[in-house]
């Protein structure tokens, strides 16, 4: 519990910091630094077991089928990490109460940053892969909101947004790397796969996990080619870059190497691929750092390149290496940390960081020049400083390497001496000189706290570069052993070993740095150049930048191509789906005998003909001529339901013509409101227009002859064994009738019914609900051209008038006489629905026709002055009704819907056959009533609201749907 | 007896009329009663989900006509934690809609009900005419709470929408069709007994039926080629709507899902397995264009639609290897796809209603009410979404990449998640920064008409919380899962549970 709460706390306390007031830097600070503090006391309460040697480990089930458990694992590497971790965290917590100005919102600095605290632990105790990878990206995502820390400015933005792209896309490599190398060993427990060396250097994916770790490891640890984004990172405020860009994030890129370096180094792939990197890297960086005028740029560059250095050690992967690679993380971290934090008392003090502007500072502040000074020595090697006794390692370790023969890596590590020289010797020159006169804000000491950590740190270096076997030995010592295990080589950490080549190799460096920067400071003015000599060509950053501008302007351009936002590429993709079945088919019919011809029928024929004309008639008219289409395709309709009537399908055909009916009249008064289309003029179809044209034509033709084949199959098919026989025998002696088709709807499959009632509920719903807010075209609300002329009786009529008492006066007679008729048929067609053709849907429907009726007689108002029509009752009557009927069932312990027949002998009527089914066909009838007449009272109230339409709710137009 | 199974179809379809009915006027009421059916329906799918725990396939005969000539309902630990899945959402958006939008239109909370109706159908229907109907319920509805409140982008793609999607009823009904003439039954535990029975000389006319019924399913997934609709709905819904919507395209997978696993399983002889092949390209393009589609979008809103195609792209290459560690793995990912994309729907809601004349644009704009909580929570959608730790997303991924290990095409598949989760995470970091960053740097302040409402942060934080809670709990779930998926992978059992059942009083 102890291990877990190093983890939790810290993202307790970020969750807390980001709830505090803004101006609470006291409380924030202290806040962050208890949480460190605490984090320090625990972690050095382990140091005896750890020093013992031992392993602690703390599991919490997680995922336990797929392997994952949540593992905390202290061994001696993940303890000094942690205490790095910690330590420097600790002080940069100090230095940025002072640092952070009073009007930066302190609360989102201190939360990410015990975020990243939280999440950096939680990479170097994870004991389980998976997990690691987990507390990996999250270090991405909070140093993305770090470094953006000041997102008001573009440079912060762009360097978050390469930062984190680059790391992000470094996290997915090392995933699948992890799940690989999961793959390979079977495990991801850590124990495990350390323990499985052997087996991964052998394994057939070897190389593709190595390359993926790497490349999440080089990517993370600014390795070159990724190691543009370092530099503009340096956008965050100096406490972030000195504690995630020197001492922490960075570092663990290399963690992860030295971590797994018993899995998986030990074979040339892994030398090339790690060592390969860091040479270059190393160069690059160091070489690059001289050049640059922003002190932190130039700390960038050098972390760079030390990370190089680091890398190249891993990379050489023996025993001693890694001792010395270790061993310089660790000093690395304490110097750098200072320099980032000495470079930001400079920028907060003097208001920039601009090497060519400042000069002189010792005089004004002569003890952090003092400090600078010393870990600036520190980071060029010099000896009595912890910077020398590992670069010393460095270069006895590239000795080794190429032994007698090939002395290209000592070379290498040479030339990486010389150029670190020089960039130190460029940094201490701030401090030198004339003092400058020109700098934005004149300079003084900074708060005694706010220098404290530079003093710490830089004391540490001095004290380790002395006497190094006593201070930092035993530390190293864990790590090492934990590291290494069995393989720990001897090794002396001493300041001085004797006059020996890698001691001449460092005074080659030193004394080479002093010439090579004397050289370039006077004879290639420094100052005045804006790029790197020789490697400014290949520069990352801007092929990141070129790289995702072609990417997105690529994603923009293929979405343009790929994509559409209109209907009829759609659409024409389905009917190419369409095209396709033929192909499926091919061969088909062959198969089966088919089944004997009947004659044609010369008249049946000649219906279809009228169908078949009246569909294409339709479609070509329906363009421009929104009547004609409707009517055209109204008699394809009829044509249907005539061929189901040929077919001997009655109670299809009476449902088909009612719905034809109906729908077609509803479609004819929503037509009134719609805008007249202008008829283009077709001069001349482009030739454009006119492939596209026959394309289309082409396709639509080829789907319906593709459903015509479907259909054609499927009628050629012999008939195979379906439940319509069960229906057909149950019918009438279970579901109480003989009309096999009420009672399948009814009562079989009623269910189906009570959900296609619903849908045309909805329907009504959705069309009331869309013609509220619907204002009709501004030219079509007067009266209709047909009627405009004055001699027309209309135009100066209401519609009630013209019923009432105009021209209209005989048919309107006629018409309301047809209200009980139609009533009448209605309860007729639905009492015998049961047994003949008929039924609550096509009763409903009859029912609504008559309703219909009078409002196109005479206009809605007179309507609704004589009748209560009230839709939405009878839409939610029948739909409770139909519901409630099938929950009576419960009642009797049988499943919804479940029907019963009651037969009884009524006097005058006889025996009497009363099903359940009844009234729940009751119910459709109800809701197929409301839901037409909810529809029809939404058109028809457009033509009450259409008339005080232009003065009051122009602006509303809109709102309009085109 | 048993009539749970039938309760989270029914309750909604008598709430959404009794809504209509009586508390048209008194938004008030409607609230309270929509807000109790989806609370009530949230207690039955815990109720269902608990009766499905230890394996057992329930059925229930509607009318009591036994299968395979009555309609019966199915529940299995699939059906149940969509039902879950749905009923946790509906409650959360709903506490969203409350805020405001269910004013903004007529019939909002019946329309509403009928919409859960659907689903809920959908889900445990175990008839494929029956499922038809479910998905008209569910497209009809759909379509008037996309075009409620209006507006006219909104009404142009709801067009759109619903046009599409009819065509591919159309479909539906012709697939249906050609089924049962072959099989001459419309159970699908019936069709499952008898597709390795069918003669050789059928299979052309099943097979056509059977890929005819996957473009129907592809299309409400919003698969390459038949995702076009999607962004333009998505995106022109109202935040609530769209939120709402993430359940909808699950709709699709699910019934691809079901049919052929139960239907086209090793149990079809021939026929085994034959979505596989055609799925499984289609889905990789689909993650590829969805994600692409991320990077391009200049609208908040366009972006999201785009990345729950991602999303639906992942999901489907997980389903169309058709193995059980796989199918675990895409329904983990289903459960956290749902929850990220509609709680991304509902913060762009929140952040294009304050962005007053500038809406969802991925453009610069003056500072907006509630930036910092929204700019907060917007980043932790957009981590759930593009699948980085320590959100669900990440587990989600990690565990189809786990799955797809085996795959003849596991390279391909890898690279096309990852490349995918790169674009996604791209495309997120730019609008983020575009829109909660580069907005700072701009002076003045967009006054907003609206009032923040505290049920809107709610609903988010609820969302949010879930995909924590699948992360924490990630074990236990994935313990359910994994066993869901052996069910789904013994359709013996579903068959047995709905065929050699007959109902005893």
């Amino acid at each position: 519990m102890l291990l877990f709460s190093l983890i939790f706390v810290p993202f307790v306390g970020s969750l807390v910091a980001a709830l505090l007031p803004a101006d609470a830097r006291n409380r924030e600070a202290w806040l962050a630094g208890g949480v460190t503090v605490y984090g320090l006391v625990v972690a050095a309460s382990l140091y005896p077991e750890i020093a013992a040697g031992e392993i602690l480990r703390h599991d919490l089930p997680w995922l336990p089928a797929q392997g994952l458990d949540f593992v905390l694992r202290v061994d001696g590497l993940a303890w000094v990490f942690t205490m790095l971790v910690l330590a420097i965290g600790f002080l940069v917590v100090l230095y940025a109460r002072y640092y952070m100005s009073p009007s930066d919102p302190v609360p989102r600095f201190f939360s990410f940053l015990l975020a990243f605290m939280g999440s950096m632990l939680g990479v170097v105790l994870s004991g389980n892969l998976v997990q690691l990878v987990v507390f990996w990206e999250l270090t991405s995502l909070t140093s993305f909101l770090l470094i953006a820390y000041w997102h008001h400015r573009a440079d912060a933005r762009r360097g978050a947004r390469m930062a984190f792209t680059v790391t992000a896309t470094g996290g997915l490599c090392l995933m699948a790397g992890v799940l690989v190398l999961g793959h390979i060993v079977g495990s991801y427990d850590l124990d495990v796969v350390l323990a499985a060396g052997d087996r991964i250097r052998a394994h057939d994916l070897y190389l593709v996990a190595l390359v993926l770790i790497a490349l999440g490891a080089l990517t993370k640890s600014a390795q070159f080619p990724f190691h543009f984004w370092l530099p503009h990172a340096m956008a965050a405020p100096t406490p972030v870059s000195s504690y995630l860009h020197s001492a922490t994030m960075v570092k663990a890129g290399v963690f992860l190497l030295v971590r797994l370096w018993p899995a998986l180094s030990g074979t040339p792939e892994w030398s090339w691929i790690i060592g390969g990197a860091g040479v270059c890297t190393l160069l690059i960086g160091a070489f690059a750092a001289i050049f640059q005028h922003d002190l932190k740029g130039l700390l960038a560059y050098s972390t760079i390149s030390h990370l190089g250095l680091i890398t190249v050690l891993i990379g050489i992967g023996t025993p001693l290496a890694m001792v010395a690679a270790i061993f310089h993380i660790l000093n690395h971290a304490t110097f750098k940390a200072s320099l980032f934090m000495a470079a930001g008392i400079i920028d907060h003090e003097t208001g920039t960081r601009d090497m060519r502007v400042l000069r002189g500072l010792r005089h004004k502040l002569p003890i952090t020049a003092t400090l600078a000074i010393v870990a600036g020595a520190a980071m060029a090697g010099v000896p009595l400083l912890n910077g020398f006794l590992s670069k010393e390692m460095f270069f006895s370790e590239a000795l080794l390497v190429g032994s007698d023969r090939n002395w290209w890596m000592s070379a290498a590590a040479v030339a990486m001496g010389i150029f670190s020289v020089a960039y130190s010797l460029r940094f201490i020159a701030i401090f030198f000189g004339p003092p400058a006169t020109d700098l934005p804000r004149v300079p003084h000491e900074p708060p005694r706290w706010m220098r404290f950590p530079v003093e710490l740190l830089v004391l540490a270096c001095l004290v380790v570069g002395v006497v190094p076997a006593i201070s930092i030995g035993p530390i190293l010592d864990v790590a090492v052993h934990a590291t290494l295990g069995a393989s720990t080589p001897q090794y002396d950490l001493a300041p001085w070993h004797g006059f020996n080549l890698p001691l001449l190799m460092s005074v080659i460096a030193l004394v080479g740095g002093v010439l090579f920067y004397v050289v370039l400071r006077n004879r290639f003015d420094l100052h005045a150049r804006t790029r790197t000599p020789l490697i400014y060509r290949f520069n990352g950053a801007q092929a990141y930048e070129t790289v995702m501008l072609r990417l997105t302007s690529g994603a923009e351009w293929l979405l343009r191509w790929l994509g559409t936002s209109r209907l009829q590429p759609q659409l024409l993709i389905m009917i190419i789906a369409m095209l396709g079945v033929p192909l499926l088919l091919a061969g088909v019919p062959t198969q089966w005998t088919t089944i004997p011809r009947q004659g044609t029928d010369p008249l049946f024929a000649l219906v279809w003909v009228i169908g078949c004309v009246c569909a294409v008639a339709g479609a070509w008219m329906a363009k421009y001529h929104r009547l004609a289409a409707l009517s055209l395709i109204g008699g394809t309709g009829i044509i249907t339901a005539i061929t189901f009537l040929w077919l001997s399908a009655p109670d299809l055909a009476l449902t088909q013509l009612m719905v034809e009916t109906v729908t077609t009249v509803l479609i004819l008064l929503g037509l009134r409101w719609l805008p007249p289309r202008i008829e283009a003029k077709e001069l001349e179809t482009p030739s454009g227009v006119w492939l596209h044209r026959s394309r289309d034509m082409a396709v639509a033709v080829a789907g319906g002859l593709a459903m015509a084949a479907l259909t054609y199959a499927v009628l050629i098919h012999p008939a195979s064994d379906t439940i319509s026989d069960f229906f057909l025998l149950r019918a009438l002696s279970e579901g109480g009738g003989s009309n096999v088709v009420n009672v399948l709807l009814v009562d079989f499959r009623s269910f189906d019914t009570l959900g296609e009632v619903t849908v045309l509920s909805i329907v009504a719903l959705t069309v009331y609900a869309l013609l509220r807010r619907f204002r009709p075209a501004p030219e079509s609300t007067g009266v209709p051209a047909q009627q405009g002329h004055s001699l027309d009786p209309a135009s100066h009529q209401t519609p009630a008038e013209q019923a009432n008492s105009g021209y209209l006066m005989v048919a309107g007679i006629y018409l309301r006489l047809l209200l009980p008729f139609l009533g009448v048929i209605a309860v007729y067609f639905f009492m015998r629905g049961h047994n003949l053709p008929g039924g609550g849907f096509v009763a409903g429907l009859i029912f609504a026709v008559a309703i219909l009726v009078q409002y196109m007689l005479a206009g809605a108002v007179w309507v609704e002055n004589h009748l209560r029509v009230r839709p939405h009752r009878w839409l939610a009557f029948g739909l409770v009704l139909a519901c409630t009927t099938g929950l009576g069932a419960w009642l009797f312990e049988y499943p919804f819907l479940t029907t019963h027949t009651a037969h009884v002998t009524l006097p005058l009527l006889g025996d009497l056959h009363l099903p359940s089914a009844f009234v729940f066909d009751l119910g459709v009838f109800a809701a197929v009533v409301g839901t037409t007449m909810l529809i029809l009272v939404a058109l028809a109230h457009q033509s009450v609201r259409a008339h005080r339409l232009p003065s009051e709710e122009a602006p509303q137009d809109s709102r309009r749907p085109s | 007896m048993n009539h749970w199974l039938i309760l989270p179809i029914l309750l909604p379809a008598l709430v959404a009329p009794l809504i209509a009915l009586t508390m048209r006027y008194d938004i008030v009421l409607a609230r309270i009663f929509s807000l109790a059916s989806a609370a009530a329906l949230l207690a039955l799918a815990l109720i269902l989900t608990g009766i499905a725990h230890d394996g057992t396939v329930t059925s229930y005969l509607l009318g009591n006509w036994a299968a395979p000539f009555g309609i019966v309902l199915v529940l299995d630990r699939l059906s149940a934690l969509m039902l879950l899945l749905t009923a946790v959402l509906a409650v959360v958006v709903l506490l969203y809609s409350i805020g405001g939008w269910d004013k903004r239109g007529r019939h909002f909370h019946s329309l509403y009900q009928f919409q859960l109706m659907g689903i809920n159908g959908a889900f445990l229907t175990g008839d494929f005419f029956n499922l038809f109907v479910f998905f008209e319920v569910l497209l009809i509805a759909s379509y008037g709470l996309m075009v409620h409140g209006g507006g006219r982008d909104c009404v142009r793609a709801g067009v759109q929408y619903v046009i599409v999607n009819l065509v591919g009823s159309s479909v539906f009904l012709i697939a249906v069709g050609l089924i049962y003439s072959v099989v001459g039954t419309l159970n699908m535990a019936d069709l499952a007994v008898k597709v390795a029975d069918v003669p050789p000389g059928d299979r052309a006319l099943l097979v056509t039926g059977a890929l005819l019924l996957l473009l129907v399913f592809a299309i409400k997934a919003a698969l390459v080629p038949v995702q076009f609709w999607l962004p333009g709905t998505y995106a022109n819904a109202p935040g609530p709507v769209a939120a709402l919507f993430a359940v909808m395209t699950k709709v699709g997978a699910y019934s691809i899902i079901r049919m052929y696993t139960l239907a086209f399983g090793d149990g079809a002889g021939d026929l085994a397995w034959l979505a596989g092949p055609w799925l499984m390209p289609a889905a990789l393009v689909t993650l590829l264009l969805g994600m692409v589609g991320v990077l391009a979008s200049r609208a908040l809103g366009q972006m999201a639609s785009f990345a729950v195609i991602g999303s639906m792209g992942t999901l489907l290459v997980a389903v169309s290897l058709f193995t059980p560690m796989a199918m675990s793995a895409a329904l983990y990912y289903l459960l956290h796809s749902t929850l990220a994309a509609a709680s991304m729907f509902l913060i762009i809601d929140l952040v294009s209603e304050r962005r007053t004349g500038f809406g969802g644009n991925i453009e610069v704009a003056p500072r907006f009410a509630q930036m910092g909580f929204l700019a907060c929570v917007f980043f932790l959608a957009a981590i759930a979404m593009t699948g980085m730790p320590p959100l669900s997303g990440f587990i989600g991924k990690l565990l189809i990449l786990d799955g797809v290990r085996d795959a003849d095409w596991a390279y391909v598949i890898w690279a096309v998640i990852l490349l995918g989760s790169l674009l996604a995470i791209v495309g997120f970091a730019r609008a983020g920064s575009t829109v909660f960053w580069k907005s700072r740097s701009m002076e003045g302040a967009l006054k907003s008409s609206r009032r923040p409402v505290v049920l809107s942060f709610v609903a988010v934080g609820m969302l949010l919380s879930g995909t924590v809670f699948l992360t924490v709990f990630a074990g236990p779930v994935t313990a359910y899962l994994d066993k869901t998926a052996l069910q789904i992978f013994t359709p013996s059992v579903y068959v047995e549970a709905v065929l050699g059942h007959v109902w005893d009083k």
